[in-house]
């Protein structure tokens, strides 16, 4: 009784101050402001209870999202990996060098006066000589293959004449022409054109790049089907909830709306770790591929994700997953009709 | 507020489990749904919640024809009644004063006036208090006015029970009765399912009688 009493009083106070808040909310606009927080109510609501429902079954939850951060790591890596060897050509692409390969009985002094006279070829910007010791050093410094040089009696490696074309000389045609105008001096050995090897190191990146986007699409699928997979589980477990609440007269739209959310943060979350394993992997590979980079001379740096390809990311992945699970709910909604026994 | 009009409801591996069934109910009207088992009850509430529509002729729920009703129309024909479950149909994750509020939720009522609402109701069943339990947590006669909780919480104008006391001895199942009563006497009508013979001969309602799918009194 005394409990009963207290409880009462209780409720006066709250009645009081309950009328405190209508007369509020009336001068603030009233019916349509207290809809509108309803709305945003419901919203909060699914939003934090669909995350709830992700951190309380973490077992299940880590497994899917592993499984979906490891595709969706796949997917960014390859674009991460396509864009650094995109920068990668890029620098290499920059020079159309030809370098000629004299004959082996061709001395060096004699190889000056050829390199003079190549300079004063009016397509020529300059041309550099790698005397043999010269390529023999560089050999046992970058090759790796150091001590084998020091084997061999006699130093084997040519002299090389490094031709830099012009750069108003950019026609295929016309560098082929200097190439062969080259070939036909007796000196000269092999003629090698950087640019033949561009573009077939050019085409590779071509095939690899289209591999890479079909595997994408496919990842892509797969991200879909995960994820739509989870919500289907997770509505099938939660089939009696959704009776009741259809019963009690909620719309399709509030039904779903928990599990949209749903779709939202394994998209969301799975693309955050997928940040995190693409991000690891490109700190262990830095240092790797910079001291490689260096031993060619070059000044290679790795590309990471930018903001903006992170964002993307993140926004992607969870729009896939809001899709994904509006596809599957959609198609389940319509066949959930309330055809199990009820009375 | 309730209308049945020469409803048959035929099943294509039961054959007819309504036949020709006619009543009315006006507002505030208060009657009970009784036959054996098999002779259509079920049927009978599961159309009037539309879980299931008429094979022939008409149901009209507050004026408005369950047969043509659309089906993005329905959630909102449903908010009209409170439907209390034999089974309770609670939410068993989710506190007493979540579960009671689910439809107010629903309707998009805000924060305030459902913590009211759902106050008022507790109180109308005797449950202040328990709020913040957890319906496993309640013996069966707490969850069934949980779920009586909920389906008054809205004030519809129609309430239906499926055997409110089935599971509930005769003191609960007297004060539960009494309840009804007092809706009723608001203005809402009330139609209740139940077997319960001795329960439905003490109260001086009128009674829907079916057999084999036929309404014998009504």
């Amino acid at each position: 009784m005394n409990y009963r009493k207290k409880n009462q009083t209780r409720n006066k106070v709250k009645e009081s101050s309950l009328k405190q808040t209508k007369r509020q909310t009336k001068v603030a606009g009233g019916y349509f402001i207290d809809k509108l927080h309803a709305y945003r109510d419901q919203h909060a609501h699914a939003l934090f209870s669909s995350l709830g429902r992700i951190v309380a079954a973490p077992f299940n939850s880590i497994m899917t999202i592993s499984v979906l951060a490891i595709a969706i790591s796949f997917v960014s890596g390859f674009y991460v990996l396509e864009l650094n060897i995109q920068e990668l050509a890029g620098h290499i692409e920059a020079n159309n060098q030809i370098s000629l390969f004299l004959r082996d009985d061709v001395s060096e002094t004699h190889a000056n006066k050829l390199a003079e006279s190549i300079r004063q070829n009016s397509n020529v910007q300059s041309v550099k000589l790698i005397t043999k010791d010269e390529a023999a050093k560089e050999f046992q410094t970058y090759s790796g293959f150091g001590s084998a040089i020091n084997e061999l009696e006699k130093n084997p490696l040519p002299i090389v004449l490094q031709v830099l074309p012009k750069k108003s000389l950019d026609k295929k045609q016309d560098l082929e022409d200097l190439q062969k105008e080259f070939q036909q001096s007796s000196e000269v050995d092999v003629v090698q054109m950087d640019l033949q090897w561009i573009e077939r190191l050019q085409s590779i990146i071509n095939v690899f790049e289209l591999f890479a986007d079909i595997l994408n699409i496919l990842l892509g699928a797969a991200v879909l089907l995960i994820i739509g997979n989870t919500v289907r589980l997770e509505l099938h477990n939660r089939r009696d909830e959704v009776i009741i609440e259809k019963l009690v007269g909620a719309t399709n739209s509030f039904i779903q709306r928990p599990f949209l959310y749903a779709g939202f943060w394994i998209g969301f979350i799975s693309s955050i770790s997928a940040w995190f394993i693409v991000t690891v992997l490109m700190l262990i590979l830095r240092h790797s591929v910079e001291k490689l980079s260096s031993l060619y001379g070059g000044s290679f740096h790795l590309l990471f994700l930018t903001l903006t390809d992170t964002l993307a990311l993140i926004t992607i992945s969870s729009l896939l997953g809001v899709l994904a699970s509006w596809v599957v709910l959609s198609y389940q909604m319509h066949s959930t009709k309330l055809k199990q026994k009820n009375f | 507020m309730i209308d049945f009009d020469a409803v048959t409801m035929r099943y294509p591996e039961a054959g007819d489990v309504l036949r020709n069934v006619s009543f009315h109910l006006a507002k505030g009207e208060m009657a009970f749904l009784t036959g054996h088992s098999g002779a259509g009850k079920s049927t009978l509430l599961r159309l009037i919640t539309i879980m299931e529509r008429s094979s022939r002729g008409r149901v009209v729920l507050d004026g408005q024809d369950l047969r043509i009703a659309k089906e993005h129309q329905l959630p909102f024909i449903r908010r009209k009644m409170g439907v209390i479950y034999q089974d309770y149909k609670l939410l068993y994750d989710r506190t007493v004063f979540d579960n009671i509020a689910l439809p107010l939720v629903i309707a998009g009522y805000g924060h305030h006036e459902i913590t009211r609402r759902v106050r008022a109701a507790l109180d109308k069943v005797n449950l202040t208090g328990k709020e913040k339990k957890y319906p496993l947590a309640l013996s069966g006669g707490e969850q069934q006015r949980v779920g009586i909780a909920r389906a008054v919480v809205n004030k519809p104008p129609i309430i239906i029970a499926d055997e409110p006391t089935g599971n509930l001895d005769p003191e609960l199942s007297a004060e539960i009765m009494f309840l009804f009563g007092q809706f009723q006497q608001v203005g809402v009508t009330v139609l209740i399912a139940s077997h319960d013979i001795s329960l439905i001969t003490q109260l001086n309602h009128r009674v829907l009688k079916l057999d084999h799918g036929q309404l014998v009194t009504s």
